[in-house]
Protein backbone atom coordinates (compact mmCIF):
# COMPACT_ATOMS: atom_id res chain seq x y z
CA UNK A 1 0.00 0.00 0.00
CA UNK A 2 1.13 3.56 -0.92
CA UNK A 3 2.26 5.59 1.87
CA UNK A 4 0.48 8.92 -0.19
CA UNK A 5 -2.13 8.66 -3.10
CA UNK A 6 -1.68 11.64 -5.69
CA UNK A 7 -4.17 12.49 -8.49
CA UNK A 8 -2.81 14.73 -11.46
CA UNK A 9 -6.19 16.19 -13.32
CA UNK A 10 -4.37 17.23 -16.81
CA UNK A 11 -5.12 17.65 -19.99
CA UNK A 12 -1.72 17.15 -21.32
CA UNK A 13 0.00 14.37 -20.92
CA UNK A 14 3.69 16.04 -21.29
CA UNK A 15 2.65 18.24 -18.05
CA UNK A 16 1.33 14.91 -16.48
CA UNK A 17 4.33 13.23 -17.12
CA UNK A 18 6.44 16.16 -15.57
CA UNK A 19 4.66 16.45 -12.79
CA UNK A 20 4.32 12.86 -12.16
CA UNK A 21 7.87 12.38 -12.70
CA UNK A 22 8.52 15.30 -10.04
CA UNK A 23 6.56 13.49 -7.54
CA UNK A 24 8.25 10.18 -7.92
CA UNK A 25 10.70 11.54 -5.98
CA UNK A 26 8.63 11.35 -3.05
CA UNK A 27 9.10 8.03 -1.15
CA UNK A 28 5.94 5.59 -1.16
CA UNK A 29 4.26 7.23 -3.41
CA UNK A 30 1.26 6.34 -5.84
CA UNK A 31 0.03 8.50 -8.90
CA UNK A 32 -3.17 8.69 -10.60
CA UNK A 33 -4.02 10.35 -13.33
CA UNK A 34 -6.70 12.06 -15.02
CA UNK A 35 -7.58 13.89 -18.45
CA UNK A 36 -10.06 16.50 -17.65
CA UNK A 37 -12.48 17.64 -14.33
CA UNK A 38 -14.66 14.51 -14.97
CA UNK A 39 -12.56 11.78 -15.04
CA UNK A 40 -10.94 13.38 -11.72
CA UNK A 41 -13.85 13.67 -9.92
CA UNK A 42 -14.72 9.84 -11.00
CA UNK A 43 -11.40 9.16 -9.34
CA UNK A 44 -11.72 11.14 -6.26
CA UNK A 45 -14.41 9.32 -6.03
CA UNK A 46 -13.44 6.29 -6.08
CA UNK A 47 -10.52 6.09 -3.35
CA UNK A 48 -8.85 8.03 -1.11
CA UNK A 49 -6.50 11.06 -2.02
CA UNK A 50 -3.54 12.50 0.12
CA UNK A 51 -3.14 15.43 -2.77
CA UNK A 52 -4.71 16.54 -5.56
CA UNK A 53 -2.42 18.25 -8.50
CA UNK A 54 -5.12 20.30 -11.26
CA UNK A 55 -5.19 22.27 -14.42
CA UNK A 56 -7.73 24.94 -15.20
CA UNK A 57 -8.00 25.04 -18.42
CA UNK A 58 -9.29 21.22 -19.36
CA UNK A 59 -11.59 20.36 -21.76
CA UNK A 60 -15.39 18.69 -20.55
CA UNK A 61 -14.94 20.44 -16.98
CA UNK A 62 -12.19 23.23 -15.71
CA UNK A 63 -10.28 22.78 -12.89
CA UNK A 64 -12.11 25.39 -11.06
CA UNK A 65 -15.61 23.71 -11.00
CA UNK A 66 -13.28 20.06 -10.22
CA UNK A 67 -12.25 22.20 -6.70
CA UNK A 68 -15.58 23.68 -5.94
CA UNK A 69 -17.43 19.83 -6.77
CA UNK A 70 -14.53 18.12 -4.69
CA UNK A 71 -14.35 20.77 -1.29
CA UNK A 72 -18.64 20.66 -1.22
CA UNK A 73 -18.20 17.02 -0.55
CA UNK A 74 -17.35 16.43 3.40
CA UNK A 75 -15.26 13.57 3.08
CA UNK A 76 -13.00 15.44 0.70
CA UNK A 77 -12.73 18.64 2.57
CA UNK A 78 -9.44 17.93 3.85
CA UNK A 79 -7.45 16.91 0.29
CA UNK A 80 -5.29 19.53 -0.01
CA UNK A 81 -5.89 20.81 -3.84
CA UNK A 82 -3.13 22.55 -5.85
CA UNK A 83 -3.74 24.27 -9.34
CA UNK A 84 -1.33 24.14 -12.20
CA UNK A 85 -1.88 26.72 -14.81
CA UNK A 86 -0.85 28.90 -17.30
CA UNK A 87 -3.06 31.81 -15.84
CA UNK A 88 -0.10 34.08 -14.23
CA UNK A 89 -3.11 37.39 -13.16
CA UNK A 90 -3.56 37.64 -9.81
CA UNK A 91 -7.31 37.47 -9.89
CA UNK A 92 -7.14 34.05 -11.06
CA UNK A 93 -4.85 33.13 -8.34
CA UNK A 94 -7.10 34.57 -5.78
CA UNK A 95 -10.21 33.03 -7.72
CA UNK A 96 -8.73 29.71 -7.24
CA UNK A 97 -7.84 29.91 -3.30
CA UNK A 98 -11.49 31.31 -2.78
CA UNK A 99 -12.64 28.21 -4.31
CA UNK A 100 -10.98 25.82 -1.90
CA UNK A 101 -6.90 25.25 -3.29
CA UNK A 102 -4.34 25.28 -1.64
CA UNK A 103 -1.81 26.14 -3.86
CA UNK A 104 -1.07 27.52 -6.72
CA UNK A 105 1.64 27.02 -9.50
CA UNK A 106 1.90 29.06 -12.80
CA UNK A 107 3.59 27.71 -15.81
CA UNK A 108 6.18 26.91 -16.98
CA UNK A 109 6.61 24.88 -13.98
CA UNK A 110 10.08 23.51 -12.68
CA UNK A 111 9.61 19.64 -10.98
CA UNK A 112 11.40 20.95 -8.13
CA UNK A 113 8.58 23.37 -7.02
CA UNK A 114 6.22 21.10 -7.80
CA UNK A 115 7.89 18.51 -4.88
CA UNK A 116 8.29 21.79 -2.78
CA UNK A 117 4.60 22.22 -2.42
CA UNK A 118 3.81 18.88 -1.87
CA UNK A 119 5.68 18.18 0.57
CA UNK A 120 4.83 21.38 2.22
CA UNK A 121 1.23 20.37 2.14
CA UNK A 122 1.89 16.77 3.07
CA UNK A 123 4.02 17.30 5.67
CA UNK A 124 7.04 15.32 4.59
CA UNK A 125 10.22 16.85 6.12
CA UNK B 1 92.65 19.49 109.37
CA UNK B 2 88.81 20.55 109.91
CA UNK B 3 89.54 23.83 107.75
CA UNK B 4 91.54 21.79 105.42
CA UNK B 5 88.95 19.94 104.64
CA UNK B 6 85.84 22.13 104.53
CA UNK B 7 88.37 24.23 102.17
CA UNK B 8 88.21 21.28 99.88
CA UNK B 9 84.86 20.89 100.05
CA UNK B 10 83.95 24.50 98.73
CA UNK B 11 86.37 24.14 95.60
CA UNK B 12 84.80 20.94 95.18
CA UNK B 13 81.54 22.45 95.21
CA UNK B 14 82.53 25.54 93.05
CA UNK B 15 83.80 22.88 90.69
CA UNK B 16 80.96 21.07 90.93
CA UNK B 17 79.07 24.25 90.06
CA UNK B 18 80.96 25.29 87.41
CA UNK B 19 80.88 22.05 85.67
CA UNK B 20 77.14 21.60 85.78
CA UNK B 21 77.22 25.21 83.99
CA UNK B 22 79.52 24.13 81.90
CA UNK B 23 77.08 20.86 81.53
CA UNK B 24 74.39 23.75 80.64
CA UNK B 25 76.16 25.59 78.46
CA UNK B 26 76.74 22.35 76.22
CA UNK B 27 73.30 21.56 76.52
CA UNK B 28 72.22 25.07 75.37
CA UNK B 29 74.40 24.90 72.30
CA UNK B 30 73.59 21.54 71.50
CA UNK B 31 69.73 23.02 71.31
CA UNK B 32 70.87 26.13 69.37
CA UNK B 33 72.49 23.71 66.97
CA UNK B 34 69.61 21.44 66.68
CA UNK B 35 67.35 24.70 65.99
CA UNK B 36 69.42 25.85 63.71
CA UNK B 37 70.14 22.14 61.94
CA UNK B 38 66.29 22.25 61.61
CA UNK B 39 65.82 25.69 60.51
CA UNK B 40 68.64 25.21 57.56
CA UNK B 41 66.65 22.21 56.61
CA UNK B 42 63.50 23.95 56.49
CA UNK B 43 65.04 26.58 54.39
CA UNK B 44 66.55 24.26 52.32
CA UNK B 45 63.31 22.54 51.91
CA UNK B 46 61.49 25.66 51.19
CA UNK B 47 63.96 26.56 48.41
CA UNK B 48 63.44 23.38 46.64
CA UNK B 49 59.50 23.74 46.92
CA UNK B 50 59.69 27.09 45.33
CA UNK B 51 62.33 25.91 42.54
CA UNK B 52 59.38 22.87 42.07
CA UNK B 53 56.43 25.75 41.96
CA UNK B 54 58.44 27.69 39.08
CA UNK B 55 58.73 24.29 36.90
CA UNK B 56 55.04 23.13 37.50
CA UNK B 57 54.18 27.09 36.02
CA UNK B 58 56.11 26.39 32.99
CA UNK B 59 54.66 22.49 32.34
CA UNK B 60 51.47 23.98 32.76
CA UNK B 61 52.46 27.39 30.21
CA UNK B 62 53.32 24.77 27.98
CA UNK B 63 50.34 22.99 28.30
CA UNK B 64 47.86 25.85 27.52
CA UNK B 65 49.94 26.86 24.41
CA UNK B 66 49.44 23.28 22.94
CA UNK B 67 45.71 23.29 24.13
CA UNK B 68 45.44 26.42 22.37
CA UNK B 69 46.86 25.09 19.13
CA UNK B 70 44.60 22.64 19.34
CA UNK B 71 41.77 25.11 19.59
CA UNK B 72 43.18 26.34 16.36
CA UNK B 73 43.60 23.55 14.53
CA UNK B 74 40.06 22.32 15.80
CA UNK B 75 38.78 26.13 14.60
CA UNK B 76 40.32 25.74 11.34
CA UNK B 77 39.16 22.55 10.92
CA UNK B 78 35.51 23.62 11.51
CA UNK B 79 36.02 26.66 9.20
CA UNK B 80 37.54 24.00 6.41
CA UNK B 81 34.27 22.17 6.89
CA UNK B 82 32.09 24.88 7.09
CA UNK B 83 33.51 26.39 3.24
CA UNK B 84 33.21 22.29 2.33
CA UNK B 85 29.46 22.35 3.47
CA UNK B 86 28.72 25.94 1.74
CA UNK B 87 30.19 24.75 -1.59
CA UNK B 88 28.29 21.28 -1.22
CA UNK B 89 24.96 23.10 -0.53
CA UNK B 90 25.81 25.31 -3.27
CA UNK B 91 27.17 22.11 -5.55
CA UNK B 92 23.47 20.38 -4.74
CA UNK B 93 21.05 23.72 -5.83
CA UNK B 94 23.19 23.31 -8.95
CA UNK B 95 22.80 19.71 -9.41
CA UNK B 96 18.80 20.09 -8.09
CA UNK B 97 18.37 22.73 -11.10
CA UNK B 98 20.33 20.64 -13.57
CA UNK B 99 17.92 17.91 -12.32
CA UNK B 100 15.21 19.65 -13.23
CA UNK B 101 16.48 21.42 -16.78
CA UNK B 102 17.32 17.39 -17.42
CA UNK B 103 13.62 16.53 -16.45
CA UNK B 104 11.95 18.96 -18.64
CA UNK B 105 14.32 17.99 -21.62
CA UNK B 106 14.02 14.01 -21.03
CA UNK B 107 9.70 14.87 -21.03
CA UNK B 108 9.86 16.86 -24.18
CA UNK B 109 12.00 14.35 -26.38
CA UNK B 110 10.26 11.67 -24.75
CA UNK B 111 7.00 13.16 -25.88
CA UNK B 112 8.10 14.19 -29.24
CA UNK B 113 8.84 10.80 -30.44
CA UNK B 114 6.08 8.88 -28.58
CA UNK B 115 3.90 9.02 -31.51
CA UNK B 116 4.18 8.94 -35.11
CA UNK B 117 0.95 10.61 -35.83
CA UNK B 118 1.15 14.00 -37.72
CA UNK B 119 -1.65 15.74 -35.96
CA UNK B 120 -0.40 14.59 -31.86
CA UNK B 121 2.92 15.15 -32.71
CA UNK B 122 1.94 19.08 -33.50
CA UNK B 123 0.18 19.11 -30.21
CA UNK B 124 2.82 17.92 -28.17
CA UNK B 125 5.14 20.98 -29.48
CA UNK B 126 2.84 23.25 -28.93
CA UNK B 127 2.37 21.76 -25.24
CA UNK B 128 5.72 21.87 -24.92
CA UNK B 129 6.56 25.34 -25.90
CA UNK B 130 3.35 26.66 -23.90
CA UNK B 131 3.87 24.38 -20.49
CA UNK B 132 8.28 24.33 -20.80
CA UNK B 133 9.27 27.50 -22.24
CA UNK B 134 5.91 29.72 -21.67
CA UNK B 135 4.70 31.44 -24.56
CA UNK B 136 1.49 32.61 -24.75
CA UNK B 137 1.66 33.45 -28.24
CA UNK B 138 3.72 31.78 -30.79
CA UNK B 139 3.77 29.71 -34.38
CA UNK B 140 5.00 26.86 -36.10
CA UNK B 141 5.32 27.19 -39.47
CA UNK B 142 6.77 24.31 -41.66
CA UNK B 143 8.27 24.45 -45.57
CA UNK B 144 6.14 23.56 -48.10
CA UNK B 145 8.14 21.95 -50.28
CA UNK B 146 5.96 22.44 -53.66
CA UNK B 147 5.61 26.20 -53.18
CA UNK B 148 8.73 26.58 -51.19
CA UNK B 149 6.91 28.65 -48.38
CA UNK B 150 6.31 28.61 -44.92
CA UNK B 151 3.47 28.25 -43.71
CA UNK B 152 1.87 27.99 -40.37
CA UNK B 153 0.51 24.70 -39.68
CA UNK B 154 -0.23 25.34 -35.77
CA UNK B 155 -0.90 28.56 -33.79
CA UNK B 156 -1.51 29.42 -29.92
CA UNK B 157 -2.98 32.78 -29.07
CA UNK B 158 -2.94 33.75 -32.57
CA UNK B 159 -5.28 33.26 -35.83
CA UNK B 160 -3.49 31.10 -38.18
CA UNK B 161 -5.42 33.03 -41.22
CA UNK B 162 -3.34 36.18 -39.99
CA UNK B 163 -0.10 34.91 -40.38
CA UNK B 164 0.87 35.12 -44.03
CA UNK B 165 3.40 32.30 -45.88
CA UNK B 166 7.07 33.66 -45.67
CA UNK B 167 9.21 33.05 -48.74
CA UNK B 168 12.68 31.84 -47.83
CA UNK B 169 15.11 34.84 -47.19
CA UNK B 170 12.31 37.18 -46.48
CA UNK B 171 12.41 38.69 -43.29
CA UNK B 172 13.65 37.30 -39.95
CA UNK B 173 11.88 34.44 -40.58
CA UNK B 174 12.67 33.88 -43.98
CA UNK B 175 16.23 33.93 -43.22
CA UNK B 176 16.19 31.58 -40.31
CA UNK B 177 14.83 29.37 -42.53
CA UNK B 178 17.37 30.22 -45.08
CA UNK B 179 20.36 30.51 -42.28
CA UNK B 180 19.27 27.51 -39.35
CA UNK B 181 20.19 30.08 -36.95
CA UNK B 182 18.49 30.47 -34.14
CA UNK B 183 17.23 34.24 -33.41
CA UNK B 184 16.87 35.76 -29.87
CA UNK B 185 15.22 39.50 -29.83
CA UNK B 186 18.06 41.32 -27.77
CA UNK B 187 15.16 42.49 -25.42
CA UNK B 188 12.36 41.09 -24.73
CA UNK B 189 11.02 43.33 -22.39
CA UNK B 190 10.49 46.06 -24.97
CA UNK B 191 9.68 43.73 -27.81
CA UNK B 192 6.69 44.75 -29.74
CA UNK B 193 4.73 42.07 -31.60
CA UNK B 194 5.03 41.81 -35.38
CA UNK B 195 4.05 38.86 -36.82
CA UNK B 196 6.92 39.25 -39.77
CA UNK B 197 9.50 39.59 -37.03
CA UNK B 198 9.02 37.58 -33.87
CA UNK B 199 11.25 37.70 -30.48
CA UNK B 200 12.31 34.80 -30.82
CA UNK B 201 12.68 32.36 -33.87
CA UNK B 202 14.22 28.47 -34.36
CA UNK B 203 14.67 26.87 -37.24
CA UNK B 204 13.36 22.82 -37.54
CA UNK B 205 15.56 21.05 -38.80
CA UNK B 206 17.68 17.57 -39.54
CA UNK B 207 21.26 17.96 -39.96
CA UNK B 208 21.01 21.18 -42.11
CA UNK B 209 17.67 20.54 -43.64
CA UNK B 210 15.28 23.05 -42.21
CA UNK B 211 12.08 21.96 -42.61
CA UNK B 212 10.47 24.98 -40.82
CA UNK B 213 10.30 27.57 -37.82
CA UNK B 214 8.88 27.69 -34.74
CA UNK B 215 8.08 31.88 -34.17
CA UNK B 216 7.26 32.93 -30.35
CA UNK B 217 5.82 36.50 -30.25
CA UNK B 218 4.55 36.71 -26.73
CA UNK B 219 5.70 35.01 -23.27
CA UNK B 220 3.16 34.19 -20.51
CA UNK B 221 2.29 37.28 -18.01
CA UNK B 222 4.56 35.41 -15.45
CA UNK B 223 7.39 34.43 -17.66
CA UNK B 224 9.62 37.55 -17.37
CA UNK B 225 12.94 36.16 -19.07
CA UNK B 226 14.70 33.35 -21.05
CA UNK B 227 16.02 30.96 -18.53
CA UNK B 228 19.07 28.33 -19.66
CA UNK B 229 17.03 25.87 -20.08
CA UNK B 230 14.61 27.45 -22.24
CA UNK B 231 18.09 27.44 -24.87
CA UNK B 232 18.57 24.28 -24.26
CA UNK B 233 14.78 23.60 -25.15
CA UNK B 234 14.57 25.18 -28.10
CA UNK B 235 18.35 23.85 -29.21
CA UNK B 236 16.03 20.14 -28.53
CA UNK B 237 13.00 21.36 -30.40
CA UNK B 238 15.07 22.22 -33.12
CA UNK B 239 16.66 18.85 -33.91
CA UNK B 240 13.80 16.48 -32.18
CA UNK B 241 11.04 18.30 -33.11
CA UNK B 242 11.82 18.47 -36.79
CA UNK B 243 12.66 14.27 -36.86
CA UNK B 244 9.59 13.75 -35.41
CA UNK B 245 7.54 16.31 -37.36
CA UNK B 246 9.73 14.46 -40.42
CA UNK B 247 9.13 10.83 -39.40
CA UNK B 248 5.34 11.57 -38.64
CA UNK B 249 4.72 12.87 -41.77
CA UNK B 250 6.80 9.68 -43.87
CA UNK B 251 5.05 7.09 -41.47
CA UNK B 252 1.41 8.74 -42.63
CA UNK B 253 2.35 9.42 -46.41
CA UNK B 254 3.27 5.58 -46.55
CA UNK B 255 0.08 4.62 -44.45
CA UNK B 256 -1.54 6.33 -46.87
CA UNK B 257 0.32 4.32 -49.75
CA UNK B 258 -0.62 1.35 -47.95
CA UNK B 259 -4.28 1.89 -48.08
CA UNK B 260 -4.32 2.79 -51.72
CA UNK B 261 -2.01 -0.66 -52.62
CA UNK B 262 -4.82 -2.27 -49.87
CA UNK B 263 -7.38 -0.84 -52.30
CA UNK B 264 -6.19 -1.91 -55.37
CA UNK B 265 -5.15 -5.66 -54.08
CA UNK B 266 -8.89 -5.72 -52.60
CA UNK B 267 -10.29 -4.68 -56.00
CA UNK B 268 -7.97 -6.63 -57.67
CA UNK B 269 -8.81 -10.31 -55.56
CA UNK B 270 -12.41 -9.81 -55.77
Amino acid sequence: MADFNILIVEDSPTMRQLISFALKRIRGVRIVEAGDGVDGLKKVSAEKFDMIFTDINMPVMDGLKLISLVREDATHKGIPIVVITTEGAQEDRQRALALGADDYITKPIQPNRILEVAKQLLKIV
Amino acid sequence: MIEEESGYRGKAEEFLQAFKKGAEFTHDLLRENERLRYRVLELENSMSGSSGGAGADQALITRIKELEQEKQDILDRIRKVEDENEDFANRYIEIEAENNNLANLYIASYQLHSTLDFKEVLQIIMEIVINLIGAEEFSLMLLDEKTGDLRAVACEGLEREDIPPIKLGSGLIGQTLQSGESYFAEDIETYKRDLLSPMVCVPLKIKDHVIGVLAIYKLLIQKEKFAQVDYELFTLLAGHAATAIFGARLYSDSERRLSTIQGFIDLLTK
